[in-house]
């Protein structure tokens, strides 16, 4: 086993499917010359030239329908948003062009496309550069969703992404990029897409989260562990899809739900699950589902206030003691 | 920038080519096949069996004929929503493109895509895309696509007048000079972007100009005549094939019904369009070639068109026919293999 950091693990998932296939390329802002704004991206260019790693002008809307375009082709392009709050340039090929033209086309044109880069809050950027947009893109049929928190993870699924044969949001978090973990087993199979993944078991209460929020919950149920609760942690690891399978065994083994989404509170994947789990396990739930989400504001600059803004560790210790 | 108006009845192009009497007829057929194809498939609307948008390329037939006769279906073809006579000029059958317009699973797109969104990449047609200008930055990634794979083809990128002045089409724009890539954006100006002309929604109303500030060059060309739209696109494919990069080419055409099958045109002047019709008219005008010049009597021309009619009404009759899609085709083609998510 070897420690490994998330910046790491995508550079090696990116290189490792560069080598294997000649159809894979990237493209984005600084992916190239400068090593990538985050330094994901380091030394590709250097092993793989300039026409397997592009760099873009800064024209979102341009070079993700170029992405796609070539992706009609077979070819199988990574583009990168140097963060996708710049996603929302290109919000019409994402969706209008990447996710529906295998099903408007009757199967006909399919579109193997991976756009990844930070998603979620970052460190005092203020409201245009910090925000989660997990549940816009987890709505669109056509697309998959994944949103890992480990390394081992961000490496497996990424190459698991970019073998899919359909489009890929792989959304990515800025503050994990440079967190160690142990390098595990990988799983490129793209059916590992969807899969979710219990880190934590615990019998007491059941906390649903994807990304960074799995680091707060799982620091939050050691912590009440230590009080006598025992909470499971599950990883979704996708969003879309949505592994509900994993997530109603745990709610009936725990009956209580807490889910942590960074993204805000209404329309969110805390208001899909709640909604999907009391469909399904309504009789085994002895507490109302409860949620702790980024507040229902646009992130504010002022260090307090951004701390009162998104998900803690404290938040979902009160969350979780209340409901038991 | 040169512009290029060759004199409509002259036979031998501009760049020295002359067409052959085969030629002339070919071209004859394909442009009528889509004139017939639009007016019944406007009539099946009416009548019910054709739903939503509808827009028709009644007018335009020179320009994609005489581009899809300067290329072969290896150059890749991609447009907006007007795109029934791309889908017939790239060889799509009749019965698949009728089949899609009345939602049938004999459609190109088993009747999940319709008007809009039509696709055979069999023969080098890649939509068919709904949104105004969206098409254009991805055929620039087809175009990648050929470079990246060392092909010597081109994609031609097709875009209206109205679709020119997304911000989208400068990102293209750019790209595609900036790369060097291997495309042909054909401008279809058909004077009205939706019901707004040209001179109320541009500055700069040559749109073969658009591309100076990054040193594409733009060729403007008579696309109400297949022949010179032949040339233009032989001229722009040459440049391009050579390793030049980018080319614009504008189209100066004209669509006698309204932006969709809904609008009344009230935006513009009856007798603007019944000038068109009679002075300009792409079937006409090469109708009266091939009848000066002792290629085919009008009889023979008569007897072409009854051909084209009896072939567009038994398409008709065929997708009238047709099953609608199975209850199960609801969920196929979200996803590759795996079915939707959906329950």
């Amino acid at each position: 086993m070897t420690d490994i950091s998330v910046r790491q693990a995508l550079n090696e998932a990116m290189a490792e499917e560069m080598r294997r296939d000649d159809d894979v390329f990237l493209m984005g802002e600084e992916v190239g010359e400068y090593d990538g704004a985050y330094k994901v991206t380091q030394g590709l260019l250097s092993e793989f030239g300039p026409r397997r790693v592009i760099d873009t002008p800064i024209t979102e809307a341009g070079f993700a329908g170029v992405g796609v375009g070539a992706a009609f082709m077979g070819l199988k392009p990574i583009v990168e948003f140097m963060t996708f709050n710049f996603a929302l340039q290109a919000m019409d090929h994402l969706v209008n062009s990447a996710a529906k033209t295998r099903y408007m086309s009757g199967g006909r044109v399919t579109c193997p496309i991976v756009f990844r880069g930070p998603n979620g809050s970052a460190a005092r950027v203020a409201a245009q550069h910090s925000q989660d947009f997990s549940s816009w893109f987890a709505q669109v049929p056509g697309l998959k969703v994944v949103a890992p928190y480990s390394a081992s993870d961000a490496k497996g699924l990424l190459k698991a992404a970019i073998r899919d044969p359909d489009p890929v949001i792989f959304l990515e978090n800025e503050l994990l990029y440079g967190k160690t973990f142990e390098l595990e087993e990988e799983n490129t199979d793209p059916e590992a897409i969807g899969v979710a993944k219990v880190l934590h078991p615990g019998s007491d209460a059941s906390i649903i989260s994807f990304s960074r929020g799995v680091e707060w919950s799982l620091e939050a149920a050691n912590t009440l562990d230590q009080s006598g609760t025992s909470c499971e942690v599950i990883d979704l690891r996708s969003l879309r899809p949505l592994d509900m399978k994993t997530i109603i065994k745990s709610v009936k083994k725990t009956n209580r739900l807490l889910v942590v989404d960074e993204g805000w509170p209404s329309m969110s994947i805390a208001a899909e699950i709640a909604f999907q789990v009391q469909n399904e396990a309504f009789d085994y739930l002895d507490a109302p589902i409860m949620r702790v989400t980024s507040k229902d504001v646009p992130l504010p600059y002022a260090a307090n206030l951004e701390g009162m803004a998104i998900p803690s560790v404290d938040k979902i210790i009160s969350a979780i003691e209340s409901m038991q | 920038m040169a512009t290029k108006n060759p004199l409509p009845k002259d036979t031998q192009n501009s760049a020295g080519l002359i067409a052959g009497n085969d030629d002339l007829v070919k071209y004859y057929r394909q442009m009528l096949l889509i004139r017939r194809f639009e007016e019944r498939v406007g009539q099946l609307y009416g009548m019910g069996l054709i739903g939503g948008f509808l827009h028709l390329y009644v007018g335009q037939e020179a320009v994609v004929v005489g581009v899809e006769n300067a290329i072969t279906r290896q150059d890749p073809m991609i447009t907006s929503y007007r795109c029934h006579g791309h889908m017939l000029a790239r060889g799509e059958k009749i019965e698949r493109v009728l089949s899609e317009l009345a939602g049938k699973i004999l459609g190109s797109s088993k009747g999940k895509g319709g008007s809009m969104h039509m696709f055979s990449p069999e023969n080098g047609f890649y939509g068919g895309h709904g949104i105004v200008g969206a098409q254009v930055p991805i055929g620039t990634g087809i175009a990648l696509s050929l470079k990246y794979r060392s092909l010597s083809n081109i994609c031609f990128t097709f875009l209206g007048d109205g679709a020119a002045n997304q911000g989208q089409v400068y990102e293209s724009y750019n790209m595609a000079a900036l790369w060097n890539l291997p495309i042909v954006y054909v401008i279809e100006n058909n004077q009205y972007g939706m019901g707004t002309s040209t001179a109320r929604a541009t500055a700069q109303t040559e749109f073969f100009r658009h591309g100076e500030g990054l040193g594409i060059p733009g060729i403007k060309c008579d696309g109400m005549n297949v022949l010179a739209v032949r040339d233009s696109a032989l001229e722009a494919a040459s440049f391009v094939r050579a390793g030049n990069g980018p080319m614009i080419v504008e189209m100066n055409t004209y669509r006698y019904r309204g932006h969709s099958i809904s609008d009344p045109a009230k935006y513009r002047p009856k007798e603007e369009v019944k000038e068109v019709r009679e002075k300009r008219d792409p079937i006409t005008q090469l109708e009266q070639v091939i009848s000066e010049k002792g290629i085919l009597k009008m009889e023979n021309l008569k007897e072409i068109d009854q051909k084209i009619r009896s072939d567009v009404q038994n398409a008709a009759e065929s997708a009238q026919q047709a099953e609608q899609p199975s209850p199960s085709e609801l969920y196929t083609d979200v996803y590759a293999a795996r079915a939707s998510t959906d329950d």
